[in-house]
């Protein structure tokens, strides 16, 4: 079976930056791929791609066989998608704001209620149902996204920085979670936290200026440095020479 | 189509979430009665006519109605929520439309609670009710126009008050476009655009219908003037989403 994500050449371009250069890889189904790399790498790019709300300058990639150009609206079907920072409209409740997104998922009568009572289910969000979400903390306003990106069971899942701004337990939470889903899901997260790769990735890809410096399991990564510590992998990777470094 | 009334479904709740929907109602009431009793002399023309009323809809929702559409756009790009709601599996257009309906429901329903105008002028007199719906189809076409122009500015801008500034300038441009100020301007300057001015202009049409007349020209004016803004703002959408 084909995998459930393909990249074949992603680039997008701003005007004369490169944001991302000729991007190609698969992710297939029960891989949990961290998806790494320093703030303006492209990572946000990339997934905005996969998502649909950026079109690719050049390539295409393809979600569970629908192009995203071609057939966005199929691909964006079966996607699950977090955007970065788990934008939600602040007046609305918890319940309201889930039930709208089963609403447009295509959902009717009570299986609006049983997806949504899941979603909550799952991301521990039956305390603040009936909150808008303007009042809730940032931990919480992240799990109303992760709900949303949940809620109709999609194949693949792509989370820009899922834990972002989580404490430490709603961390281990939220990994919990989705290390239960990887088995029948290709999963792609986003993240800066490098002992995350570690606890929930099965594989790992680390992007700098757009192009792919390295994909490998967290194992493979971490023994392309005497210290054997991801960090110090990822410092070596994504830090130009002294030579390469453009002016700003 | 379903999809489009989930969208907006969401968006009309949210006017009425949040102090915009009795701010609006309540400023747009007020303006109208006392520019209506006041300013239109409604008792002294001694008419059973709610002409008065009708002659200020153009001016109060040249105002009002890019104050409702400035957020429609300008705050989801501001909110990040634009990313949200186009990588759900709709279209651009069924989020345009979904938007732009839902500020139409909202603004038929602050005309609909103007009632009390219809209730006090049948009391008063005996008038063509007649008249006086097609005066409100007129305004609510009107509305219409507005908003749709006022939804295509606010795509272009990530900020509410550019958003309300554009929206205003250019209903005020077809608000105004058959006043002779414009006319005649253009008679002298640039005759051949002098027509197509008037014909394009909304308060122009509007006159029509206060008049009880309602012609299909004058529909299919409305239709497609609604139906090129909804398209612009659907390519300004697509253009600048992500901006």
């Amino acid at each position: 079976m084909a995998a459930l994500i393909e990249i074949e050449g992603l680039t997008k371009r701003f005007g004369t930056f490169t944001a991302v250069d000729n991007l190609s890889f698969n992710v297939a189904r029960g891989e949990v791929l961290g998806f790494l790399g320093p703030n303006g790498a492209g990572k946000s790019t990339t997934m905005r791609m996969l998502a649909g709300f950026m079109t690719p300058s050049a390539g295409t990639a393809r979600i569970c066989g629908h192009d995203v150009v071609e057939a966005s609206l199929a691909a964006r079907r079966t996607l699950g998608f977090l955007p970065e920072g788990a934008p939600t409209w602040p007046e609305m409740t918890v319940r309201g704001f889930l039930t709208f997104v089963a609403r447009i998922r295509g959902f009717r009568g009570g299986e609006i209620a049983a997806r949504v009572d899941h979603a909550v289910a799952l991301t521990s969000l039956s305390g603040v149902l009936l909150q808008p979400v303007e009042t809730l903390s940032k931990g919480f306003k992240r799990r109303v996204g992760l709900a949303q990106a949940l809620l109709h069971d999609p194949p693949v899942l792509i989370l820009d920085e899922p834990t972002d701004g989580l404490d430490p337990n709603q961390k281990h939470e939220v990994r919990t979670l989705i290390r239960a889903m990887a088995a029948e899901k290709a999963i792609v997260i986003s993240t800066h936290i490098l002992e995350e790769v570690d606890a929930v990735c099965t594989r790992a890809i680390v992007i700098a200026a757009g192009r792919v410096v390295a994909d490998g399991t967290p194992a493979e990564l971490e023994a392309r440095h005497p210290s054997h510590k991801l960090d110090d992998v990822f410092r070596d990777l994504t830090q130009p020479r002294p030579s390469e470094v453009e002016p700003v | 189509m379903r999809t489009i009334l989930v969208v907006a479904r969401r968006e009309l709740g949210a006017y009425f979430a949040t102090p915009v929907a009795p701010v609006f109602i309540v400023i747009f009431l007020a303006l109208q009665g006392v520019l209506t009793f006041n300013l239109g002399n409604f008792f002294e023309r001694n008419q059973a006519d709610l002409a008065p009323f009708f002659n200020f809809i153009p001016w109060v929702f040249l105002l009002l109605v890019p104050a409702i559409t400035m957020r429609l756009w300008a705050e989801e790009r501001r909110l990040g929520t634009i990313e949200l709601l186009l990588t759900l599996p709709i279209t651009q257009a069924q989020a345009v439309l979904g938007k732009f309906l839902a500020a139409w429901a909202f603004c038929a329903i602050a005309l609909a609670l103007t009632f009390p105008f219809v209730l006090t002028i049948n009391y008063l007199g005996r008038p063509d009710n007649g008249v006086i719906a097609s005066g409100y189809l007129g305004a609510l076409l009107v509305a219409g126009a507005f908003l749709s122009i006022g939804a295509a500015m606010s795509a272009t801008t990530k900020n509410q008050v550019i958003a309300f500034v554009l929206g205003v300038a250019v209903c005020f441009v077809f608000a105004v476009a058959s006043y002779p100020l414009v006319t005649d301007f253009l008679t002298r300057n640039v005759p051949a655009l002098a027509e197509t001015a008037r014909r394009l202009s909304v308060s122009e049409r509007f006159l029509a219908f206060t008049r009880g007349v309602i012609s299909l020209r004058d529909l299919l004016y409305f239709a497609s003037f609604i139906g090129f803004w909804l398209y612009l703002n659907t390519v300004i959408v697509e253009h600048r989403k992500a901006d």
